[in-house]
């Protein structure tokens, strides 16, 4: 089922299977004084991997997820997601990129109340024209996915942390993207979740999700195969962690 | 290089569904803000309906007496105080061709007492008038109880009472033993008569026959007024000749009235204060607007980062616009269908307390919806504009 999902018409940039590309991207916003939050940052996230962006507060990390998930344009530089330059398409095209191509997790989950966590997860794909049947079908292949094959009915909001965690995961996975972008994933959760967490963000990259994951934390950034460091809106390091 | 992007989609099931998101988890407040539309609504449905009821209960009055009842009356002439018609009136109204039936009433000079202790001048208000016997064809009245007059009793000192006449001479039922005090007199009462629609002067009359009146009471038995049925095709036509008729020589002392034209101006009366309450209604609305489109704003200040996240999830402005448009509408076609709902309700109450038959006209529960709709557009719009124009990044940030 999930196959139709899988987007075929994602795709290949040259030899490279790059599936976000930053070349020289500067984001200034015109306040008073003026706030450069990137810099010139350049790096390609290729299909399958698994990288953490990793930087202290007030390094450009929100600016860069932003940007990477098309919500906000750059001021100079290029950005292509899935094949697709940014630059080139319309506030509505950015949307459809959106709705088939990019999935997100975010730290407070932005679940909705009052509603089963396998809506939460058919949310996922609200935008994408398919029916409610067929998205309530794949929300469930998700969230069993995800370890939740029993809370499918449950109340999302009344699920335990690191749960709700895992439905907002299913959700960004559930259209099958190109890459899924995590803001501080595990930013509301307590370390035991939180590895909890990560080694299932290692378990869906293993099985073939390209994800990021932005953190401040320096020691989740060390599990994951590659980190890239960022320092007043510039990249600092982008090194392999050898592991994997 | 890259393929075409499928554009973001939402079926017309799921905008339903998104613009339900803020009722269900807030409902309380959705409840309250569809009230304010609810009241407003409802005050509409029911003042129409209110009106349409007792207007199709004055019809079914109307066609139950008749248009076609003139009165004609010695009138105020030019200071004369009150008139007299001719002796003869009646007859001379009676050679009018589309004229159908006449009978005369004339007002005796007498007073009517419970028993002769009852000191002199507590009248009560109760007149005497001398009739003749086709008075309750003519009428088309009904007797509560007893006989009317006859051939017979009209001529022996014997009274058909009023309604109001007999409530306060205090006879509820007629035995044929009952006595009254009438001009210094016995006179026993046959009947009591239920109420005139038309003429309600005669609810507060003890009616005597022409012959008592004359033997008994010393009375002229010249008419103060006579009533004329006449071909309803012709009624105009009557009147415009009936003064002339009934009095010849001073047709400015006859005063010409059509009794059915009263019942007429107080629903005009009625009317007015139906486009006063409308009024009201319409100001109930404009305030539920504007607590909708206050609660809407509030809303979207409120989920921001579900606007952030709804972005994020592939939705366009448009669908975020549709979205909160859909919530204003929905809120308001709640508070629509319960105002009609409780409108009709009211209307059916009421009318069936004062014994109407309900009758709410379509074009009140369709316009209530409407109205409700429309309000909920203009109240939604600002709101939903302001949502889809809120940039995602700033959205998903404020959380």
């Amino acid at each position: 089922m999930t196959a139709i999902l899988v987007h075929d018409d994602a795709p290949a940039t040259g030899g490279h299977d790059a599936v976000l590309t930053l070349n020289a991207v500067t984001k200034h916003y015109p306040t008073t004084p003026p706030v450069r939050a990137l810099q010139g940052v350049t790096f390609d996230v290729q299909r399958g991997e698994l990288v953490a962006v990793v930087g202290p507060s007030g390094s450009g990390k929100s600016t860069l997820l932003h940007i990477m998930g098309t919500l906000d344009r750059p001021t100079s530089g290029e950005v292509t997601v899935a094949g697709h330059r940014v630059s080139d398409l319309s506030d509505r095209d950015l949307s459809a990129l959106r709705s088939r191509h990019i999935g997100f997790v975010f730290q407070q989950f932005f679940l909705l109340s009052g509603y089963t966590a396998l809506d939460n997860v058919a949310d996922g794909l609200l935008y994408t024209g398919m029916t409610l049947a067929t998205r309530r079908e794949l929300a469930a292949i998700e969230l069993e996915r995800v370890g939740l094959g029993h809370r499918l009915g449950h109340d999302a909001m009344k699920l335990s942390g690191g749960e709700r965690q895992r439905v907002a995961i299913a959700r960004a996975l559930v259209g099958g993207p190109d890459i899924v972008l995590a803001d501080e994933p595990t930013g509301n959760l307590d370390s035991k979740t939180s590895d909890a967490i990560v080694a299932l963000i290692e378990d869906l990259n293993d099985s073939g999700s390209t994800i990021v994951v932005i953190t401040h934390n320096p020691e989740i950034a060390s599990h994951f195969p590659r980190a890239i460091g960022l320092r007043d809106g510039a990249v600092e390091y982008d090194k392999l962690n050898g592991v994997h | 290089m890259a393929t075409m992007l499928t554009p973001s989609r939402l079926h017309s099931a799921d905008v339903a569904r998104t613009a339900g998101v803020g009722l269900r988890t807030r409902k309380l407040r959705a409840a309250l803000s569809a009230l304010g539309i609810m009241i407003g609504i409802a005050a509409m449905v029911g003042v129409l309906g209110l009106s349409e009821s007792s207007k199709s209960d004055l019809l079914a009055q109307l066609d139950k007496l008749g248009t076609n009842l003139l009165t004609v009356q010695a009138g105020g002439g030019i200071g004369l105080g009150s008139g007299q018609l001719p002796a003869e009136a009646a007859e001379m109204v009676a050679r009018i061709g589309p004229v159908e039936q006449t009978t005369t009433v004339s007002e005796v000079d007498a007073n009517v007492y419970k028993n002769d202790l009852v000191p002199l001048g507590q009248t009560g208000g109760i007149t005497v008038q001398a009739v003749d016997l086709n008075l309750m064809d003519t009428l088309a009245g009904s007797l509560d109880d007893g006989v009317f007059l006859n051939e017979a009793s009209a001529a022996y000192p014997t009274t058909v009472l009023g309604s109001v006449a007999a409530e306060r001479l205090g006879i509820a039922e007629v035995t044929g033993t009952q006595l009254v005090w009438l001009g210094d007199q016995w006179f026993t009462v046959v009947g009591v008569l239920d109420q005139f629609d038309l003429n309600p002067d005669l609810d507060r009359a003890a009616l005597v026959g022409m012959v008592a009146a004359e033997t008994y009471l010393d009375h002229d038995n010249v008419p103060t007024s006579v009533l004329v049925r006449a071909d309803p095709d012709f009624v105009d036509d009557v009147m415009n000749v009936l003064a002339a008729t009934a009095n010849p020589e001073n047709p400015e002392e006859v005063e010409v009235a059509r009794p059915t034209d009263a019942l007429e101006a107080r629903e005009a009366a009625d009317d007015a204060f139906t486009a006063l309450f409308l009024g009201l209604g319409g100001v109930a609305l404009l305030v539920g607007g504007v607590g909708i489109a206050n609660v809407m704003v509030i809303s979207v200040l409120e989920r921001r980062s579900e606007i952030g996240l709804r972005r994020a999830l592939g939705a366009t402005k448009r669908h975020v616009a549709v979205q909160f448009l859909g919530e204003a509408l929905l809120l308001a076609a709640i508070g629509g269908v319960g105002g009609v709902l409780l409108g009709y309700g009211v209307t059916t109450g009421y009318a069936s307390l004062r014994g109407w038959s309900t009758l709410v006209p379509p074009i009140a529960i369709a316009g209530g919806i409407a109205a409700a709709l429309l309000i909920g557009a203009i109240a939604g719009l600002y709101p939903a504009v302001r949502a889809a124009r809120m940039s995602p990044t700033e959205a998903l940030r404020s959380s």
